[in-house]
């Protein structure tokens, strides 16, 4: 199963380029990139940048694959496009409603659904939930989680910053109610869609 | 568990081993041990040696079990960025190489090279090892980068905790020569006569933990755990108790209460790890 970041994207392909190693002062991330990906349009190109997009694709992808029974599709790949349209903070948990709402659609079998929750910690110890980039920016840590529909159970977990054992504690049970309000928000899309067919 | 194995029964347990290495490890699971005769809880024989590499300016090889980790560290001049012109670089790799594992190829680092290189370079920022700011010879002009290379020589699970283990060793190990810019040349003018360690501030340890069937969490998986886990978590403390990361990349779910049974095995295992390399620096001052 893969995950990639952009459209129709082969991870380094024969066919594409690749810059060199990040050096200290270079200001750019590592970034590789191909050309003539895609059929229908004249030109089509993917570019990947950093080994932090290849993180995320794997959070993603681990968090997927222990939801979705694979068993019950042998020989199958399931490939997950997320494209990026724009960045408010929070972009990983966004990345997660969105590849779970795409899987219901599709009809993958599941067995349970996901959703993926931020949280900061400011310097005075306060909680904030779904940050915005400025928040995140500013906060101590920003901790994401994807937690499971059915018992709250942590799936995933990536942080940055320094908390103590309490403060993650408090975090996780705030995301795990947090994740009700999305968990509801998921039915009901997804009773409005039905119901008018 | 000592039995009297005559030669069929061995010949047995390598085919069950072979054919069904999911039943073979839950038979051992249920006695709350595992086939090399640790408990759930222990971690394998850990042994560092730390300066073994004296072309690099720091290094440590950390034997974690069977895997093998050794990080060496390089330190050389560079413009400081410049939006932080008071500060330095550490710019950390971790390298699996084929040789370490028949699962990896030649040719630019993998999946899992790549994860594990911004695993560590997030340990190395989150718990603020090194204050960046003391890596500055002169602002806006130069300062030290140091460059961390993690290579991986024998791989057998648990690559995250004994490369965050060598890395903290090789720091502790990296000793910078003293540095002063000549007003009149505008050059830098090395004294390797004086060196002096770097002001490691915080010592972050690794704990990687393997869940089993959705319910077991057991630790220091070795390559053939990992391979049968269902989910992986790994937690990354520092001497206070306070958490850089808490790495769980999917894999079956965790609640609250197994969460608090790791962070206090975390602890005991931070304690151990601190100890071994107090030790280990001690034994090697008078040199």
């Amino acid at each position: 199963m893969e995950g990639t970041m952009h459209a129709d994207a082969k991870i380094r392909a024969e066919t594409g380029t690749e810059s060199g190693p990040r050096g200290p002062g270079c200001s750019l991330r590592h970034f590789a990139c191909e050309q003539n990906l895609l059929s229908r349009p004249d030109g089509s190109a993917s570019f990947m940048q950093g080994v932090a997009e290849k993180s995320r694709e794997q959070l993603i992808r681990n968090t997927c694959e222990a939801v979705v029974l694979g068993a019950l599709h042998p020989r199958t790949s399931i490939t997950v496009v997320l494209q990026v349209i724009s960045d408010a903070g929070s972009l990983l948990a966004c990345c997660l409603n969105a590849a779970c709402m795409a899987l219901v659609d599709a009809g993958v079998p599941m067995r349970a659904l996901f959703c993926g929750v931020t949280c900061t910690l400011g310097a005075d110890g306060t909680l904030v939930l779904d940050p915005t980039a400025k928040q995140e920016k500013e906060a101590r840590a920003v901790l994401t989680f994807a937690l499971d529909s059915v018992e709250q159970k942590l799936l995933m977990s990536t942080t940055k910053g320094l908390y103590s054992d309490a403060e993650l504690q408090q975090c996780l049970a705030a995301a795990q109610a947090a994740s009700q309000h999305v968990f509801r928000f998921y039915r009901e899309s997804l009773q409005r869609r039905y119901s008018k067919s | 568990m000592l039995r009297f194995i005559n030669l069929p029964q061995i010949y047995f347990n390598t085919c069950f081993r072979t054919v069904e290495p999911l039943e073979y490890y839950r038979r051992f699971l249920k006695e709350n041990c595992r086939p090399d005769g640790r408990e759930l809880g222990e971690f394998r024989t850990t042994t560092v040696n730390i300066g073994s590499i004296s072309t690099a300016d720091g290094s440590a090889l950390v034997k974690l079990g069977n895997t093998t980790v050794i990080c060496g560290v390089k330190a050389e001049f560079a413009a400081p960025p410049t939006d932080a012109p008071d500060k330095g670089y550490v710019v950390p790799n971790v390298d699996l190489p084929p040789l370490c594992s028949s699962r990896f190829r030649s040719g630019p680092p993998g999946e899992e090279a790549q994860v594990a290189s911004q695993f560590i370079a997030d340990v190395i920022e989150n718990s603020q090892i090194i204050q960046k700011e003391d890596l500055c010879i002169s602002p806006g002009k130069l300062a030290w980068v140091l460059y961390c290379d993690l290579i991986c020589l024998d791989y057998d699970g648990n690559i995250l905790d004994a490369c965050t283990f060598a890395l903290l060793a090789a720091l502790k190990n990296v000793q910078l020569p003293e540095v002063t810019i000549n007003e009149e040349t505008a050059l830098a003018e090395v004294n390797l006569k004086t060196k002096n360690y770097l002001n490691i501030r915080t010592h972050p340890v690794a704990t990687s933990f393997a869940v089993f069937d959705d319910t077991l969490l057991i630790v220091d998986p070795t390559g053939e755990e990992e391979h049968l886990a269902t989910g992986t978590l790994t937690i990354v403390m520092d001497e206070e108790g306070k958490l850089c990361c808490l790495h769980k990349p999917g894999g079956s779910g965790l609640t609250g209460a197994k969460l608090q049974d790791c962070m206090s095995r975390a602890v005991t295992r931070h304690k151990e790890v601190k100890k071994l390399m107090d030790e280990v620096i001690k034994s090697m001052k008078p040199k």
